[in-house]
């Protein structure tokens, strides 16, 4: 059975010429950057070429990418690190309802710790009003951290505005950028930003492998102590052909993403609309306009998310959920929750993300095998009296 | 968000593939409803009883597909019992019967063998109700 692959949110395959620009690095110029000799040098070379690539593809400085490993520690690293860092300057720290659990979960670790945390809502398309956090700022506010765009609705946040406010403030401004980097046009500058995490994984590049970006002169505590990589501020041994696939990944991007964006734009926009004259009673999650350009979020009134994943993986093809059955909790979606969604429609919730290798026959399929898999499950849905017609439960 | 793992056995799948048992029944001789929108599990059981002996029972469910697999199975199980037979039926052989479940999707037992308690249970109701004479309900 072929397989259609449309949750490319979740994480991408490795480009074929990134996993071959790595490959060299496992065996053949295998070196510890740190030593001296031809083959730690040959290393070296190679993990400052990557850091020009991802630096260029979010128009920063070389020196101010540092390698993690992952968007997860980048995350960690920025939150954590700045509040350490500006502990005479207060403990109050500004994020949204919706961010990634790598920043909603280190905010938890926080306030157990006894900082303080300012979750802003957002809209109904999973908005941040920039307002919001304007008066969510005290004198005690270190940082703000708003996502860039949202893993599972796509809603892209006015992260340019958010900055302008921060920097009047004089507050840091921190942007989980992984779902962004390589799809959508991200600088650092224009954004007012002053750290921004970044993953490899997501733009064709291998797993464990991030970025976090540091704007000169930014306080930052250090987190992992040791050999004094990464300028003394992130020890371990550098994990070079990750790192040089990281920067394979962003050239690629650097050079691909506006034709990319383009592309699956329109066959974003074609899923959607075929989904809506295919299957009646769903709904769009998230920003109809500010959205990334692969993503696809509905939710399909009656049917509960892992089911019809379940259905579909039968059928081949890979999507994803904000269902509870999904998950090991027993609650929905935190994003879809705060958009204001009903449970039932969060537990419907279906995510479709498209990716360099998705088709017009991929669509297709969908297009073949949804509306079926809804019908059945809806025919056995209690959620609506077949006696009566009439809904329930609500 | 998570995306779907081949976590279940081939049994549940195969019941997931073909449910046994879906619909709402006319006229059913007991109902059991559990289950919420919050939690994300609904399942309705519905029985017909004669003589003392279960001999059709049939289920809706809004549920991930360990929900629909025990919703399904229970349905086959309790076919041919008698009431006192399908009290004994735990969440447990529930689960066995479907090859096992995955951990953190044993509570979707607990649910099923709950619907049929409640269909049980709202089936006895009935029949007491029918079975009191008509004087003691007017007194009542």
């Amino acid at each position: 059975m072929t397989r259609v692959y449309l949750d490319y949110a979740a994480t991408t395959p490795v480009h074929p010429d990134v996993a071959k620009a790595m490959l060299p690095y496992f065996t053949d110029s295998f070196g510890n950057p740190s030593s001296i000799y031809s083959y730690g040098q040959e290393a070296k070379g190679a993990v400052e070429n990557a850091r020009e690539h991802v630096a260029r593809l979010i128009g920063a400085h070389a020196d101010e990418i540092f390698f993690t490993g992952g968007g997860t520690e980048a995350d960690n690293w920025a939150l954590q690190g700045v509040l350490l860092a500006r502990e005479n300057k207060g403990n109050h720290i500004i994020t949204s309802a919706i961010e990634h659990h790598a920043i909603l979960e280190t905010c938890e670790f926080l306030k157990k710790r006894g900082y303080s945390v300012t979750r802003v809502p957002v809209d109904e398309h999973g908005l941040v009003n920039p307002d919001d956090i304007k008066n969510a700022i005290t004198e005690k506010t270190v940082l703000v951290s708003i996502m860039c765009a949202n893993n599972e609705i796509g809603t892209i946040e006015p992260i340019a505005e958010i900055g302008k406010i921060a920097k009047e403030a004089g507050i840091y401004f921190h942007t989980d950028a992984v779902q962004a980097v390589g799809h959508i046009p991200v600088n650092v500058d224009d954004f007012g930003v002053d750290l921004l995490s970044t993953s490899a994984h997501k733009l064709y590049g291998p797993k464990g492998i991030g970025a976090l970006y540091i704007r000169k002169g930014t306080k930052i505590a250090t987190l992992i102590h040791g050999g004094g990589q990464e300028k003394g501020r992130r020890s371990g041994t550098e994990n070079v052909p990750s790192i040089v696939g990281f920067g394979e990944a962003a050239a690629i991007a650097f050079k691909e993403m506006q034709d990319e964006s383009t592309r699956l734009s329109l066959l974003r926009d074609k899923l959607l609309q075929g989904l809506f004259d295919r299957i009646e009673r769903i709904k769009l999650n998230g920003h109809p306009v500010r959205r990334l350009p692969n993503n696809v979020n509905i939710s399909v009134e009656f049917v509960e998310g892992e089911s019809m994943l379940i259905n579909l993986d039968l059928d081949g093809i890979c999507a994803s959920t904000g269902s509870a059955c999904s998950s090991s909790s027993l609650d929905p979606s935190h994003v879809l929750m705060a958009l204001g969604l009903h449970p039932v429609d969060a537990h419907g919730s279906l995510r479709f993300t498209l990716g360099k290798w998705t088709t017009e026959d991929d669509i297709q399929h969908v297009f073949n095998v949804l509306p079926k898999i809804v019908g059945r499950l809806r025919a056995m849905s209690p959620l609506v009296s077949k006696a009566t017609g009439r809904e329930k439960y609500r | 968000m998570t995306d779907v793992q081949s976590q279940y056995s081939t049994k549940v799948m195969d019941h997931v593939k073909n449910p046994r048992n879906v619909g709402e029944m006319e006229n059913p001789d007991g109902i059991g409803h559990v289950g919420n929108p919050v939690c994300g599990d609904i399942m309705e059981l519905y029985i017909k009883v004669k003589d003392n002996v279960i001999t059709d029972a049939t289920f809706k469910t809004f549920g991930c597909g360990a929900a629909i697999a025990t919703s399904s199975m229970v349905t086959e199980m309790v076919k041919g019992k008698t009431i006192e037979e399908a009290l004994k039926i735990s969440n447990k052989a529930v689960t066995e019967a479907l090859g096992g479940l995955p951990k953190i999707k044993m509570h979707c037992s607990v649910l099923a063998e709950e619907a049929l308690q409640l269909a049980i249970e709202d089936y006895l109701k009935k029949k007491e109700v029918q079975n009191t004479p008509l004087s003691n309900k007017l007194s009542s």
